[in-house]
């Protein structure tokens, strides 16, 4: 079958569209639809948003690979992005790093064998006054330390 | 009237639904509009001019005389891009801002396209902001709805529309020529200047770049003037400044001072002191970019662009990252260095290769100890960074390798081989 955009993400193409004087400028808001709707961005859903666009699909590869929010896999349901950077790391970072690898059993760029959680760090989020930080897909925790995570955990059903 | 409680930005911070239009207008905003359309653009640029008001992003250039750089003459429409990627380490400021006064930086904005006479801004907003993205896009509708956005707004015959523009994760966005970049849709690699932006900007037509907290301070210094806001800070550093304080403090925050107030005040008073009582043994004031400061500079500097000049170091984002006695001064120098070696766009060589040259080394000297040979390499490598490259991310790595070998020799020196083991409390 081949891709398409669900007609309310097409309505939201369109009007993304009408805010920039070229379509080539559209490609980031309109791959932020894509992993939306198909959850990454697949080898299919860079030539679905080339074609969108009038753009080269190598165009597309390019910034998909240069920006680190695009998934170029599925990650798991829960993808636990913990901030690795100074201050995070001044409050314990390392240590929330350690618990979570040894609580799920996996390393760091992976996914727990039932599809549930990956793991992986990332930089400076912006929370360092409430630090060590951690995002959970979109959603931002703070001020974090083992058992909190340990709640948040048994939280994500 | 200046409220009475009352500095500039952060009025409205922690107030219940300040982020709603109603709140925001109970409290004043949107005031400074119906006085700006009774001024001609150029007018509005002398008063921010004369307020002295500079770039809180990071370079600190003055914003009245970045706009007065725009052409008029061009035939092509003027582009206003609010740079809201804020991913500089240990700067969390206009998070705050996005999330709790999306309306005064809105209203900013409204100031800052009319003086350029621009009908196009963009809010470039880093991917992992999802609940500033939201309250900024619920404040941009509202404003739509109730016409301060869009056609002939506040009724004035001006037109004004507002887009957000999400990123993607690139902490190199946040650069202004790579954030225009990222806006059209490329990769975020910066661009060589001149032409400066103001220039040939956005889609090739002249273009102003401003940080998120230089738009917010705007409606305040409409409506009071620039003589009011200079009441603030010093001759040479007038207004307040927004601190983002982390690290080994009892209380990390968000802080709101005038500029020239003292570093010390600010951990010590504002801030509930060291972490654990513990001694204090270094500080970075501006983000993670710029050279870190000892204890003994932390009892004298103040928090402005010439006091810490002097002492070797610059205001920046005023991310405020505070090291306790505890640190490994070298462990906490990898830590940069991973990043800046991440977050290189790799276009320039002596950047690519030589932020990665020195995280390599920095690794090595934490596992294995290292020679003064090896310090002597990292100097000879920041030097050959610095300068040389199209933007100053090399310099933002290069410039703290330097200051953490002069300010700190000892903590290097500990991990000279053969003494590793002692060394090591942080281990990677
Ligand atoms: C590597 C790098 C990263 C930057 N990141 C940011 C940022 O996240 N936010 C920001 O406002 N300015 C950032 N800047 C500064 C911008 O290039 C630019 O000076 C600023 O947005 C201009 O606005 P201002 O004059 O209002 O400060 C960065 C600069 C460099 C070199
Ligand atoms: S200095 Fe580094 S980040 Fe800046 S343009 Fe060159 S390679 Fe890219
Ligand atoms: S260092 Fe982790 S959020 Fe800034």
């Amino acid at each position: 079958m081949t891709m398409e955009f669900s007609p309310e993400n097409k309505k939201k193409l369109a009007e993304i569209l009408s805010r920039y004087p070229t379509k080539q400028a559209a490609l980031l808001p309109t791959l932020w639809l894509a992993q939306g709707e198909f959850g990454f961005i697949s080898q299919e859903t860079m030539e679905y948003v080339a074609g969108l666009l009038d753009i080269s699909p190598a165009h597309v590869y390019g910034v998909v690979t240069f920006y680190t929010m695009f998934h170029r896999k599925p990650p798991g349901k829960y993808n636990l992005q913990v901030c690795r950077t100074l201050s995070c790391a001044l409050r314990g970072s390392e240590s929330l790093l350690d618990h979570l690898k040894k609580k799920l059993g996996i390393g760091e760029n992976e996914t727990t064998p039932d599809g549930k959680f990956s793991l992986c760090t990332v930089e400076c989020l912006a929370s360092c006054g409430t630090a060590p930080a951690m995002m959970v897909n979109q959603k931002y925790f703070e001020n974090l330390d083992a058992s909190k995570v340990d709640e948040i955990l048994n939280g994500l059903k | 009237m200046v409220p009475s409680m009352s500095l500039i930005l952060t009025n409205r911070v922690g107030q219940p639904e300040s982020y709603t239009l109603q709140v925001f207008e109970k409290t004043g905003g949107y005031q400074s509009v119906k006085k700006l359309f009774s001024l001609q653009p150029n007018q509005v640029i002398d008063e921010v001019k004369n307020s002295g008001l500079r770039g809180r992003g990071g370079a600190g250039f003055s914003a009245g005389l970045k706009w007065s750089f725009v052409p008029q003459d061009t035939g092509k429409p003027v582009y206003l891009c609010v740079n809201a990627d804020e991913s500089e380490p240990g700067t969390f400021k206009d998070r705050l801002l996005l999330e709790d006064d999306p309306h005064q930086l809105i209203e900013g904005i409204i100031i800052a396209c009319y003086a350029i006479r621009s009908h196009t801004a963009y809010i470039y907003i880093r991917g992992e902001f999802d609940l500033p993205c939201q309250r900024i896009r619920s404040a941009v509708a509202e404003a739509y709805a109730k016409g301060y956005l869009g056609k002939n707004i506040f009724k004035s015959g001006y037109d004004l529309d507002v887009t957000i523009h999400r990123g993607a994760g690139a902490y190199i966005c946040g650069e202004e020529t790579a954030l225009l970049e990222s806006l059209e849709g490329k990769k975020g690699q910066p661009r060589i200047k001149p032409p400066f932006p103001a220039v040939v900007g956005l889609f090739g037509s002249p273009t102003v770049i401003n940080n998120v907290e230089t738009l917010s301070a705007l409606p305040f210094i409409i409506n009071h003037g620039a003589a009011a806001y200079r009441r603030f800070g010093t001759e040479k550093s007038p207004g307040t400044k927004l601190f983002s304080v982390s690290g080994h403090v009892n209380k990390p925050g968000v802080l709101e001072k005038p500029l020239g107030y003292p570093l010390k005040d600010l951990i010590e008073k504002d801030c509930g002191g060291v972490l654990g009582g513990k001694r204090l043994k270094a500080v970075v004031p501006g983000g993670s970019s710029v050279p870190v400061l000892n204890a003994q500079d932390v009892e004298t500097v103040k928090l402005d662009y010439e006091s810490l000049m002097q002492h070797g170091s610059m205001l920046g984002s005023g991310g405020v990252i505070v090291l306790h006695e505890g640190v490994d001064m070298l462990w906490a120098l990898r830590n940069l260095s991973r990043f800046y070696a991440h977050e290189s766009c790799g276009q320039c060589t002596p950047c690519r290769e030589g932020s990665g040259w020195v995280d390599k080394i920095l690794v090595r000297f934490l596992r294995e100890g290292g020679t003064s040979a090896d310090i002597e390499l990292l100097k000879d490598i920041s030097n050959n960074m610095m300068g040389k490259t199209i933007c100053v991310l090399a310099d933002a790595l290069a410039m703290p390798v330097l200051s953490y070998l002069k300010k700190f020799p000892e903590d290097f020196a500990a991990h000279f081989r053969g003494k590793t083991a002692q060394a090591q409390m942080h281990v990677l």
